[in-house]
């Protein structure tokens, strides 16, 4: 990973992955000046839906899509906004990303890379969205099993849940960092549902250890951990496109086993703090604080349960 | 929401040779800004959807103020807009011009 990373040692290493816009994220995450963007703001594929609530579009619906190179090697990239409407999947920025993952399935020989920030489906028009989700979902399947890979990038402000949570599960391989949070039920929705006892939104540590890129890294939910840097990402998306695994009905198998077996094991926790220490972390309460290279360095040492099923 | 628009005489032609850039996201008191270069050199225009109704003369004295600093010739500009503040406006614009400038 070390020599992929030096193709671009210093740009992008001072630049907030969580902070940057979704433009920003993909001219400095691909080899610079590669990205040709389709579909662009220019052609106004606005939402079809938003004007009927009186609410303002985006000229492209929130997500980026188009391809580029990554250390010299062509990719498919996705890239969504979460600060238009919590990156919320709608219609046509929906549709964007199907269209994205077929053209992948078609061609073949072309990972996607998805940047991922989203809040889940777009309430103004949650059928569409709600569909939206189910054709994605089938698209990264069907382009897996052409033999293409599907690689989520986890680090946005409005983290990755709803349908973006069922998404990013069906990918080949996720990277987080601390920033990012992977669920589907977000904290707010537990406590509406579920009461304050069961989760309690408002205790902020509380939703960071759980829905956090610590706890979804040590539970084995994602594949890599990196600090809050494009060029940390840039890395980490360099090393899974190398070390995904192909996908097929033993890939499915093999990862229904690794999830009973992590349901046997920490089952019966009802916090984040004691799967920790059932993995055997010596001080799980110090986790929260550590930085993001002895964070790594622990997460690496627990010899967590395998993954590579997926 | 309420459809702006706004049409200009510019002295001279927006620097630089891109046809196209985008700038700013629609959020709450943010907006984004297309940038195409279509028109003659002698005119702008710019188009605006937004949020806030009811504030025209700020636009149209904004725009004016814009135009006159920046002279961005050729340019159509499109703006979706989620609320932002005047001052926040003439930044996106500026913006929207330096990108017009870069050489690729």
């Amino acid at each position: 990973m070390s020599e992929a990373q030096t193709a671009r040692p210093t740009i992008g290493a001072a630049v907030s992955w969580y902070e940057a816009s979704a433009r920003t994220r993909l001219d400095l995450l691909l080899d610079p000046g590669s990205f040709v963007e389709f579909l662009g703001p220019q052609l106004r594929h606005v939402s079809p839906h938003l004007q009927l609530f009186d609410l303002p579009e985006q000229f492209d619906d929130g997500i980026v899509v188009g391809r580029g190179r990554l250390d010299d090697k062509d990719v498919l990239i996705a890239a969504q906004e979460g600060r238009f409407m919590g990156g919320a999947f709608g219609e046509v920025h929906g549709a964007k990303l199907t269209g994205l993952l077929r053209a992948a399935r078609d061609i073949k020989s072309m990972p996607v890379l998805i940047l991922f920030d989203t809040g889940g489906v777009r309430l103004q028009e949650a059928n569409a969205g709600e569909l939206a989700i189910a054709e994605i979902m089938r698209a990264v399947v069907e382009a897996r099993l052409a033999g293409v890979k599907v690689v989520g990038l986890l680090g946005g402000r409005a983290g990755c849940y709803g349908g973006g949570g069922l998404i990013a599960g069906c990918c080949s391989a996720l990277a987080i960092s601390e920033l990012g949070r992977l669920a589907v039920s977000g904290p707010e929705v537990i406590e509406t549902n579920r009461g304050v006892e069961e989760f309690d939104s408002r205790d902020r540590a509380l939703v960071w250890r759980t829905m956090g890129g610590k706890n979804r890294r040590l539970l084995g939910a994602v594949d890599a951990f990196v600090d809050d840097t494009v060029a940390d990402f840039r890395g980490a998306a360099i090393e899974l496109l190398r070390a995904a695994e192909t996908f097929g009905v033993e890939t499915l198998r093999a990862e229904q086993t690794r999830l009973e077996g992590r349901l046997q094991r920490f089952g019966s926790c009802k916090d984040a703090l004691e799967v920790w220490g059932a993995l055997g972390a010596p001080e799980p309460k110090e986790i929260p604080s550590l930085s993001a290279a002895r964070f790594i360095a622990l997460a690496d040492a627990l010899q967590l349960p395998p993954h590579a099923a997926r | 929401m309420e459809d702006l628009n706004f049409r200009h005489r510019t002295r001279a032609r927006a620097a630089g040779i891109r046809t196209q850039a985008i700038v700013g996201v629609v959020a709450s008191g943010n907006l984004e800004v297309l940038a195409e270069r279509v028109l003659p050199d002698t005119e702008c225009s710019v188009e605006i959807r937004t949020q806030a109704v009811g504030f025209g003369e700020v636009w149209s004295a904004v725009i004016a103020d814009f135009v006159e600093r920046y002279s961005p010739g050729g340019l159509r500009l499109s703006i979706n807009d989620g609320g932002a503040r005047p001052d926040t406006v003439s930044l996106r614009l500026a913006q929207a011009v330096r990108s017009m400038e870069a050489s690729t």
